[in-house]
This record gives C-alpha cells, structure tokens and sequence, in this order.
C-alpha cells in the first residue's frame, strides 16, 4: 500500500499532524537521545504555530500561570502583571521531558484539559525503560515516537513547507469523519488492549488531520490506518491475537470474547478493514515489546508522591541549607534577614539617585530564598528467614546488620526493625527502633528451625512498612532469605501453595512502591531469590555466605545511600 | 474555556453520575471519591455536573462568592453590596500545588514593593459554595491533605502566618479521583469521603463507539450537540432541585436507621461515619427518586459507595471491597 516507512518518516508525519491541529491532538512525545538526529528533529520544529516555547521540567508556577512582573512593577511603581504559559496558545517544547515531576506533569496536563489550544511536545531523553515521561502526560498527548537506531542520513525527508500545513488547517474544519469510522477506531483500540478512551479519540481527530493534508473531505481507509498506526503504537498493552491474548499482560481489563462478539456484531463488513490496519499496527510494535508490557505492569506501583518522604531539597522545612538568590514564585520564600544584608551595602549609592527614597531600597536581584533540606526518617526492615538448618547462622549475621546500622544510626537517621519468619509464622522481634541498647537486649534470644513462610514474614513487612508510613518514615526493605517458601499463609505446609501465596503478597507488597533488597542467602543462590526479587519490584543479590558488614553495606549500597 | 460536555450525553458510570448527584442534592455528605482508570471521564464528569446545577448568587467581587454582604470577610474591602450570579465554581487543585496557594497567603511582593499588607486568596476561598476537584488525590503532598482534611472538616480556612490573621469560610464538596495502581490513599483521607466509586472503562465494544461518537460530535458542532442535550440536562437539574426541597421532609423510619447499624456492624467498619453517611445519602437518592421514607432499596443501592471504602483492607482479597460491600448489603437486607 505504502512504502515501508522508517521512523523517521513516522515522527515527521506525527509532527505534521500536531502542527496542523495543536489544540487538538495535544502533542507528542519523542523518545531520543541526544544527537544528530534529534537535532534534526528539533530543528523541523520551527513549522509549529507560534508562539513557540521551550519550557524545562523545572518550570515554575510564575512562568506558567503568571504572576507579578517585579522588575517591571518596581521600575513603574505600580503593579506589572506578567503573562504566563497557560494563559495563551502555545507551543511548547520541552527538553529532559523525562525528567518531569508530578507536580508539573498535573499542572502541565490540566492546562491541556481545559483545552485553550496549547500544543506539548516532549523531547524525552530518558536511558532507561522506565526512566519516562509521568503517564498523565503520556495518556493525553496524541503520539509517542521512538527515534532509534538512526543515523543522520536517515533523516533527509523535511516537513511540508508552511503554505500547505497553512492551507490544510484552514481545511480541517470542513473534514467530517463517517459514523463508522468512530467504530473502527475503537474497536481496534479494544484489540490492543488500550483501555482508555482519549486515545481513539485522539486517532479519529488525527485521521481528519490527515485527511485534510491530503485535501480529502471525509477520511478514508489509508487515513484511519496512519492515524491509528502512530496512536495506538505506543499504547497497546497487548497484542492483538484471533486466539485467547496470552496472559503475559496482568493489567489486561477486558475479557476478550465480549468485544470480538460486539466487533462482529456492529461491523461485520468491516472486520477485514480492521484486520489489515491492526496488523499494520503490530508491525509497528517494537520486536521487545511483550518484554515492556510486562516490565511496565510490575513497575506501575513504584511511582509515588512526593509526600512519600524520601530526601528533597525544599523551602518549607527541614534543616536550613544557605540562603540564595532568585526570584519569589509562589514555591519559594523570602529569607527577609539575607535579602536586607545583600541590599545594605549598595543603599547609599542607591538613596544617591533617587529623589524621595524609602528607607531602604530593595533591587529584585537583591531577593534571597529560603531553602531547607527535608529529609524524613528512614525504617529499614530486616524481614529474615529463621527457618531450617543455617537459619542460626543466618540470624547471628542479620542481628551484627542491624546493629551496623544502628551504630550508624545518628548520623543517618535511620530506624531499625526486624520481622523474623520461620515455623507458621512471622514475629515482629524488634519493633521500629533507633535504640541500640533495646534492639541489643530484644535481639539477644532469637528462635530459630521450622519451615519458610515466606509468605507470612512478607505480610509482616507488609503491615510494618504501613506502620512506619503512617508515623511518617520512609520505610525499606530488606529481604534475608533462600526464597523457597514450603509454608502458605493457612500454616499449612506444601510448596506448590506456599509459592503461589508467596507471589501473591509479594506482587501486593510491591504496590507500595518500597525500594527493596533481596539478598539471597542459599548456599547455592538460585531462581527462587530472583524470582522474590522481581516479584517485589527490588534489587537482587546474591550473597551466600554473608558476614554483618557485607549485609550492611550492600543494603546501604542497593537503599542508594 | 469552552463549553462542558453535558452531563447526560456521558455514556455508562452511572454509579459516578449517581454519586455525584447525591452531592448536589445534599453537600453535607461530604464528597465524591472517584478511582479508576484513565481516560474513564471522571474530570469530564466533575465539571459537566458543575455546569448542570443552577448559577449561585454572590456578591459582586466576592472573593469567596459570599451569599450577602453580611457573610463577606472584612479583609476583601467589598463595599458593592449587588448580588451578582456566577455559575457553580469548580477549582481545580493540581498536584503539586504550593501551601500558599491553596490557603491563600500575604502577597509578599506587593508587601515588598508597596509596602502594603495584602492577603491573596488562595483555591480554597475560590472554591467556597462549590465544588474542589483533586486530580491524581492519592499523589498529594501529605501536609497539602492535612490542611484540606481541616478545611473540609471545619468550613473554615484560617490563615495565621506572616502576621496575618485571617479566617474565611471554605465550604465546598470534596471530589477526589485517582488511580489506585499509583498509590494508596491513607485510610484517615479515605473515611473522610463520604461516596467512592470504582469506575473502569467500559468493557462492551458498543459502549465504547458510543462515547468516542458522542464525543466527535460535541467536538465537531458543540452548539448543536449541546441544543440536544439541553432538555436531558435541565430535567437532571429540576429533579435535583425538587430533591433538595424535598430533602427535608424525607422520613427515616426505625427500621432504616436499625438496618443502617446492622450493615455497618456486619461489615466491620471502623467508626460511625459510615452509617451517618449510608443513611445521608440514602435519604437523598429517596427524595432524589421521589420517594417520601427511606427504604431497603435505597440503602442497597447506597451501600456500595457509602461503605466500600471504609472496610479494612484485607491484602488477600482479590474480590475487593466493593463486592464485599454488596455481598453483606443483600445478606442483611435481603
């Protein structure tokens, strides 16, 4: 039907498509590192509708919604409001978009909402998967591209010259998309496994923005196919397959026979339309793509607040860093004391040029910050297997950890707990403590033998961590333990049942999004403890014969302390 | 800002669309707490109700829409005493957003440069009379709910900072939405909701081209498609009207209140809120539907979103509350 297109030819055309319609489709996101390539990309950009901006992911309120202007207000002696981001159309274009807070990413997405005709585009440079873009923004704006493995010579197509993106905007209202094709779209969304309903909603709009390119009143078949191609890409949670989808995808919502019912039912002359436009979106699916899913699935919990309470540098509390110079927007605040000592040395040669002076003359770059660095406690808990033969040694080792890190504890502001799992249970021995003399007296006596449940002693974590999050600490979690789980939640032994509840309250405790660490403690480190590891979302380590310090220092090392 | 999409072009949620009624009828109840997917019309839904309900009347330059003259705090200076009719706020309070902006704080540059004493008013003064909508709730910064958690509660917002003593009132209806994979929400903030529900995208492949086709059309003629709607929204609106009238003179007899305490017992639930809330709402879906006494029926229909919310959490329940919830709704109500 087409050429075989590279993806550059696709971030173009999706380009194209934004500059044509911003205030509908929203944007997109570019996923490339920096290079050559990009830079070509960046360099297509000028074709967007002005104003254009490039905003960066540390764009403070008064830059976006406006504010005082200070300079000016204090140059006129009255007040100078400033025009922000939001208040008028826009485009613009952000570098380090995954780098983006979300703070900014609610702000930036509600300014999109309210649908003023502003245009975002991501430039994401992010190395790692699930170093990305916050999915509010990734589920409002039309496409997402990756720019890979490309060289400068594959980027020689340009963007269409002004006068015909021009000519086609001017078009666009007069496309009226048919009835069916709404249905299409939607339909092939549910294939995917593409849960929400902007994006269908986002291809029927880009497929009348294509249709208008093409001068087209009404869109056609090719039209649908490019639209759906470059919006569902980059959402499919799964691939689209006659037989039951496989069920590597936990997250998948619908049931499958429903929908192929209803698809046969409303469109049954379409269903080979559809066919032929949903293999063209799978063959666009990168070949790692099940992979992703999967990876994307257990990683959805580990995103959080930022009231989560790990260490931040702010303005509110915490212990004071040195004051410095910048400008008051409504995050910030005034060190009054700082800012009247950087002015006091220049008041007599500014009291000179004026007439009718105040008292004291205050300048905008005269203005000191407050700054604080607020770091909440952390809880470290140890949740370690007392079961078995080598559990003596294994405690005697995870019981020096503790009291490392409790020595250690002053400077660090850590607390220290310890969940001992072994028989038919798990026992909280050492409740959240930063008290070396009780944590040496309650760690003195230590059961140990029986069986693993695993289970139960994660359960146990589980309950501690929320415990230590409601007196607000950030709790972590460190894992001592073989992973071959033979006890189930019920205290009945049988391994088959033990795993599968060990999988369960591990994948639940995972969804607190607590950094982690399994160290692996079996003399012959195997599957099980990766398997642990993977399934609570934490680092793995295998350490079969760990001494205190080595514990102690390899949880520092994988907590990122 | 363009034209909402009508409240009863919204295909499915009826649960959400239902919750968010019974807060129209009695805003006491405490709020709505929406959790779900994206892209479910759960913001769609918060601002077509907003548009649905009738204009308020405040008084003209009020920055917290007072009724009369008489309820406008001293520090605004309004001498107009003309009433003025503004539509049904809605404030959008986004993540991120700073305590000062929320509270309202002293406008510092102004105090700077002018040497004036200014208080600046903040969300929770915009919001007064109406509605405050939290996106993504369950990422909120801890002392930002804190703070809400005592607005809400009082109706008060008091501001006592930078030498400034000033109290406003701050009566809104809580709408929370969120998506539960991202984060928990604590279980203080949680039982401080008077309604949850769950909404998901609609599984049915017909539900779905409806919405994307009422959509498109909305967006293509929007003042055609909302002449269409318009008679659907105002008949929403007079019922809600008639509900609030009628709100006081809906009976709960005995036997209700007996059956409230029996569910909330059978559940489990911590405190006492659920069932004031359960018999609230109830009361309103009964004047809602035209009905003088509250029945089983109306608890039953209630029972999920007044009570799901408020059960311990169990980490083994696959089931989840909601069907927890309607399980022991038709044991004890059967």
């Amino acid at each position: 039907m087409r050429a075989p297109v590279t993806q550059w030819d696709l971030a173009l055309r999706a380009l194209t498509a934004v500059a044509i319609d911003p205030g509908g489709l929203k944007g997109m996101i570019l996923r490339a590192r920096a290079g050559p390539v990009r830079q070509a990309f960046e360099a297509e950009l000028s074709s967007l509708p002005k104003p254009r901006h490039r905003i960066h992911p540390g764009l403070s309120d008064m830059q976006l919604y406006g504010g005082l202007d200070i300079s000016a207000s204090l140059a006129a002696q009255k007040l100078v409001r400033e025009a922000g981001l939001a208040d008028a159309p826009a485009s613009l274009i952000m570098p380090m978009a995954e780098r983006t807070q979300p703070g900014l990413a609610a702000k930036l997405a509600q300014m999109l909402d309210a649908d003023r005709g502003h245009a975002l585009i991501l430039l994401d440079e992010g190395a790692d998967p699930d170093e990305t873009v916050p999915a509010s923004l990734r589920e409002r704006l039309a496409f997402g591209i990756e720019l890979e493995g490309l060289s400068h010579k594959d980027c020689a197509n340009r963007l269409p010259d002004a006068a015909v993106l021009d000519a086609a905007r001017a078009r666009l209202a007069l496309v009226r998309p048919a009835p069916e094709q709404a249905a299409q779209l939607a339909a092939i969304a549910a294939h995917f496994g593409i849960s929400s309903l902007r994006a269908p909603l986002l291809a029927l709009r880009a497929a009348c923005v294509f249709a208008a390119l093409a001068g087209r009143q009404t869109p056609v078949e090719e039209d649908i196919t490019e639209a759906a191609e470059l919006v569902y890409a980059s959402r499919a949670t799964r691939l689209p397959e006659p037989a039951p989808p496989p069920d590597e995808d936990p997250r998948q919502e619908e049931q499958p026979e429903p929908e192929d019912q209803g698809a046969d039912d409303s469109a049954p002359r379409e269903g080979v339309l559809e066919d032929r436009i949903i293999e063209a979106i799978a063959a666009q699916l990168p070949p790692d793509f099940l992979e992703r899913t999967v990876q994307k699935a257990s990683r959805s919990g580990n995103f959080r607040g930022s009231g989560a309470g790990a260490r931040r540098k702010g303005n509110r509390r915490g212990r004071p860093l040195p004051s410095r110079p910048g400008r008051l927007d409504g995050t910030t605040r005034i060190d009054i004391i700082a800012t009247l000592r950087s002015a006091a040395p220049f008041q007599r040669l500014r009291q000179r040029n004026r007439k009718c002076a105040p008292r004291i003359i205050l300048y905008p770059s005269d203005i000191r910050l407050r700054r604080f660095e607020d770091k909440s406690d952390r809880l470290l808990i140890f949740t370690v297997d007392a079961s078995g033969s080598s559990a003596m040694a294994r405690m005697a080792e995870a019981k020096g950890a503790v009291e490392l890190m409790l020595a250690q504890a002053y400077a660090k502001r850590d607390q220290v707990a310890l969940v001992a799992f072994r028989g038919s249970g798990a026992d909280v021995l050492l409740p959240p403590t930063r008290s070396l003399v009780q944590a040496k007296r309650r760690l003195a006596e230590l059961p140990g033998g029986g069986g693993t449940p695993l289970a139960a002693g994660l359960l146990g974590a589980a309950g501690m961590a929320e415990l230590g999050r409601a007196h607000g600490l950030s709790p972590a979690l460190i894992v001592l333990t073989d992973g071959r789980a033979n006890i189930g939640l019920s205290g009945e032994p049988g391994r088959t049942q033990a795993a599968a509840d060990a999988q369960l309250t591990a994948q639940q405790l995972s969804r607190l999004g607590l950094p982690g660490v399994v160290i692996d403690t079996a003399a012959r480190p195997g599957k099980d403890g990766a398997a642990l590891a993977a399934w609570l979302g934490s680092t793995y380590l295998a350490l079969p014969r760990a001494d205190a310090q080595k514990i102690s220092a390899a949880a520092d090392a994988a907590l990122g302390e | 800002m363009s034209a909402s999409f009508p409240f009863s072009a919204i295909v499915g949620q009826e649960q959400m669309k239902l919750a968010m009624i019974l807060t129209a009828i009695d805003p006491g109840l405490g709020g709505v707490l929406v959790f779900g997917d994206r892209g479910t019309g759960k913001s769609t839904a918060v601002r077509a109700l907003a548009a649905l309900l009738p204009p308020i009347r405040a008084v003209e330059g009020c920055p917290v829409n007072s009724a009369s003259k008489r309820d406008c705090p001293d520090w605004a200076n309004i001498s107009s005493a003309k009433l003025t009719s503004r539509p049904t706020p809605v404030v959008d309070l986004p993540l991120g957003v700073t305590e000062d902006r929320v509270t309202g704080a002293l406008d510092i540059e102004r105090a700077l440069t002018q040497g004036e004493k200014v208080f600046e008013p903040g969300l929770l003064a915009q919001a007064n009379r109406g509605y405050l909508y939290i996106d993504e709730v369950n990422l909120l910064e801890d002392h930002i709910v804190d703070l809400l958690l005592d607005v809400a509660q009082s109706g008060i917002n008091a501001v006592e900072r930078e030498g400034l003593s000033i109290r406003h009132a701050a009566r809104f209806v809580l709408v929370g939405s969120g998506n539960p994979e991202e984060g928990e929400l604590r279980p203080q903030l949680l039982d401080r909701f008077g309604l949850s529900v769950e909404v998901r995208s609609p599984d049915n492949v017909d539900e779905r081209i409806e919405v994307i086709r009422r959509r498109a059309e909305f967006e293509r003629d929007t003042r055609a498609f909302m002449k269409v709607w318009k008679a659907e929204d105002m008949k929403i609106r007079k019922s809600i009207l008639a509900a609030r009238r009628a709100l006081g003179k809906t009976d709960a007899p005995e036997e209700t209140l007996r059956l409230c305490a029996e569910l909330s017992l059978g559940l489990g639930a911590d405190g006492l809120r659920g069932e004031l809330t359960l018999l609230r709402a109830a009361r309103a879906l009964a004047a809602y539907q035209g009905d003088s006494a509250v029945t089983r029926d109306h608890l039953r229909q209630i029972a999920p979103m007044a009570m799901s919310h408020r059960l311990r959490r169990d980490p083994l329940d696959e089931a989840g509350s909601v069907t927890r919830v309607i399980r022991a709704a038709e044991d004890i109500l059967a």
